[in-house]
């Protein structure tokens, strides 16, 4: 299965066995969204539960919050990151806080899914990695699978899960990567790290389609004679510390790799969780190999902005040699 | 007054010539010189020829993703025949032959889709703003600037633009009501073009059209037909009458038909019907003013030939988007603050290091 496949089988699992399960959004239904994730679902299981909304996200969000607090469980669709903000002040201001406004009478287990990142030569809006945004949002939890495995995993238990969940998607790997995955159900917990490869001089942390770059950045390093214990986050908040912390003590280097800007980021957090729970291990300050404090480039521009395996293997070298 | 005679809450809709050609609404045809009338059809048509190789552009794998024009022609070179050079126009990003009667070259709309905000720098159009992604958040920065204008007491107006998709957004009817408190002198023009990717009107919305939504914020609005450049140009000829004489705004609603796909990445084929393309077709823009113009016998012009040299034009514009200078690092800097925090000076730095010791490892 591809990404976009694991995660069209999660859709359908949970469709198929929870009838309070509603999947929405702008071409989500006929076409089954510009990126095909809800193909067939539509015709599978009809028109009131798969189905395309009029071009308001900030409405389909809004609705979502309205259907989750009365029964039903809404997955709903913002068909790139960029247009996510039109939704965020419903985000902010009613998914994350309903709960907590009504002292718990009312809860919102919905999920709002979207294609996330760079690297696909897009035009505005469409690059966007707006993760630390979310995950900034006290009452949210904020998902960024790296493999088709994990993404219908996580996405299964997103979908059962009693509090809002951001399902940030890695497009530029939603057909890259091809892996055997049951099409049984199965669910990964939120907010539990994976350690990908076990190792002695540095802890490199990624998530969602950096994972790729990393994995090519850690051949690079063995050649160069460096162990890397390699990280993929999977769930952004809440942040798993404990295989974080664990994993800098063993090699007392951190090295955070993810494209969105840097400042203020999941790296600020990852390299402040470094400070406070393994400070005394620390041989070399912990790095962001992160995106610019800038705009993501258009197309031409994107090659200084995307982290590439090269960056990567540079700065953990320089990290490693401190 | 036509905005009395088409309302748009009985569901009227203005219309000057049929598919044919013929003119329906005498009475209405608008003031318009022979020379002119071949003038907007010649614009029309390098719209068109440059759409299509802007299409076959991507095709070849030369540029990236492109949300094609053609069928909308009408509205465009219209609208570029009525808007002074001091106005201002508030684009969404289907509005390439309005854009060029502006002075935005197909050099710079070619840059642009190829991956370099450069191409929103328009040279020889300076009130004309950048393509506008975000659907429907355009609106609001249009009143904006109607509101700049009234409160100068100056005489320019501003046109801007939205699909029907855009109309769901909260964005377009904040800005029409803003619009219409404010009384500014903006043109809003919503190109129902049938669908938002995939999703047709009647998704959209339960009312019975677009221009209806201008009776709710108390502006006048109007159906017309979009695909008929003669009403076209007789409503942005009143519109704009009416907002430069300090009257406020005004919501049209030109109802058109998307010949091609979304974007390059879309395929239409999955949500609409061959017969549904065959069909609006026959009401094709550039048919129906050529028939106008055969009937007429103004039209002496070899079309392959104006083709062939509007091809050759697009072309060496599209060589010179492609030979444009390769993006250079500063770029994605330089133009994030007028005054740049020191930081991102040090970012920027520390990039260089590290092309400086990848220049070294090869």
């Amino acid at each position: 299965m591809t990404i976009v496949q694991a995660i069209n089988n999660a859709l359908d699992i949970k469709l198929a066995d929870d009838n309070s399960v509603v999947v929405y959004g702008e071409d989500v239904g006929v076409v089954g969204g510009v990126f095909r994730v809800t193909e067939g679902l539509q015709k599978k299981y009809g028109i009131e539960r798969v189905f395309d909304s009029p071009l308001a996200e900030s409405a389909i969000v809004g609705t979502g919050v309205g259907m989750a607090l009365s029964g039903l469980r809404p997955v709903v669709e913002m068909q790139f990151d960029g247009f996510s903000y039109p939704a965020f002040n419903q985000i902010i201001s009613n998914v994350s806080r309903m709960h907590n406004r009504s002292r718990g009478r009312f809860r919102i287990p919905m999920v709002i899914r979207f294609p996330y990142g760079g690297g696909i030569n897009a035009i505005e809006h469409h690059s966007e990695s707006p993760e630390a945004l979310y995950s900034h949002i006290p009452g949210l939890k904020v998902v960024a699978p790296s493999t088709p495995h994990d993404a219908k995993g996580l996405l299964i238990s997103a979908i059962e899960s009693e509090d809002p969940v951001i399902f940030m998607e890695p497009k530029r790997i939603y057909r890259a990567i091809k892996q055997e995955v049951s099409t049984e159900k199965f669910t990964i917990p939120i907010g539990k790290a994976k350690v990908l490869n076990e190792g002695t001089d540095v802890t490199v942390v990624a998530f969602g389609a950096m994972i790729r770059e990393c994995q090519r950045a850690m051949v690079m390093a063995k050649e160069a004679g460096i162990s890397v214990e390699l990280i993929d986050l999977r769930t952004i908040y809440p942040i798993d510390k404990e295989t974080i912390a664990n994993s800098i003590k063993k090699t007392g280097r951190l090295v955070v790799v993810a494209e969105a800007q840097r400042s203020f980021s999941v790296g600020s957090e990852l390299i402040a969780i470094a400070n406070e729970e393994a400070f005394l291990h620390l041989e070399a300050p912990p790095k962001r190999v992160m995106g610019f404090d800038t705009i993501i480039p258009l197309a031409q521009g994107e090659k200084y902005f995307m982290i590439t395996p090269d960056r990567i293997f540079y700065e953990i070298v320089k990290t490693v040699k401190f | 007054m036509i905005f009395e005679e088409f309302s748009p809450s009985e569901d009227k809709m203005l219309k000057i010539i049929d598919n044919e050609g013929n003119v329906i609404r005498p009475d209405l045809f608008p003031d318009i010189s022979d020379d002119t009338i071949i003038k907007a059809y010649k614009a029309m048509l390098f719209e068109r020829v440059a759409d299509e190789m802007a299409v076959s552009y991507q095709r070849q794998g030369r540029m990236f993703t492109y949300p094609p024009n053609k069928g909308q022609e009408a509205i465009h070179i219209a609208a570029g025949n009525v808007i002074r050079e001091n106005d201002w126009l508030v684009p969404a990003f289907r509005e390439v032959g309005l854009m060029l009667a502006k002075g935005v070259t197909m050099k710079e709309i070619f840059l642009y889709y190829n991956g370099n905000e450069q191409g929103s720098n328009f040279k020889n159009a300076p009130r004309v703003l950048p393509i506008n992604v975000p659907i429907g958040t355009q609106l609001p920065h249009a009143v904006g600037i109607g509101y700049s204008i009234k409160y100068r007491k100056e005489n320019d107006i501003v046109f801007t633009y939205i699909g029907d998709g855009g109309t769901s957004e909260g964005d377009f009817s904040e800005a029409l009501n803003f619009a219409g408190v404010w009384q500014v002198p903006v043109v809003f023009t919503i190109q129902n073009n049938q669908y938002a990717i995939s999703v047709p009107v009647s998704t959209q919305t339960n009312s019975i059209n677009l221009a209806v939504k201008s009776v709710a914020f108390g502006i006048p609005g109007i159906k017309v037909d979009g695909n008929d450049f003669f009403a076209m140009y007789l409503v942005y000829q009143k519109a704009s009458e009416h907002a430069r004489s300090g009257k406020g705004p005004v919501l049209i609603e030109a109802l058109t038909y998307r010949c091609g796909a979304h974007t390059t990445s879309d395929d239409p084929s999955r949500y609409r019907t061959k017969e549904e393309e065959v069909k609006w077709e026959l009401s094709d823009p550039m048919l129906r003013l050529k028939k106008f113009m055969e009937r007429k016998g103004i039209w002496k012009e070899d079309e392959e030939k104006l083709r062939e040299q509007y091809k050759k034009e697009v072309d060496k514009q599209f060589l010179e988007a492609e030979n444009f200078t390769p993006y250079p690092l500063e770029d994605v800097f330089d133009y994030m603050y007028v005054e740049m925090p020191d930081d991102l000076k040090r970012q920027k730095e520390e990039y260089q290091q590290f092309l400086d010791w990848k220049g070294g490892r090869k």
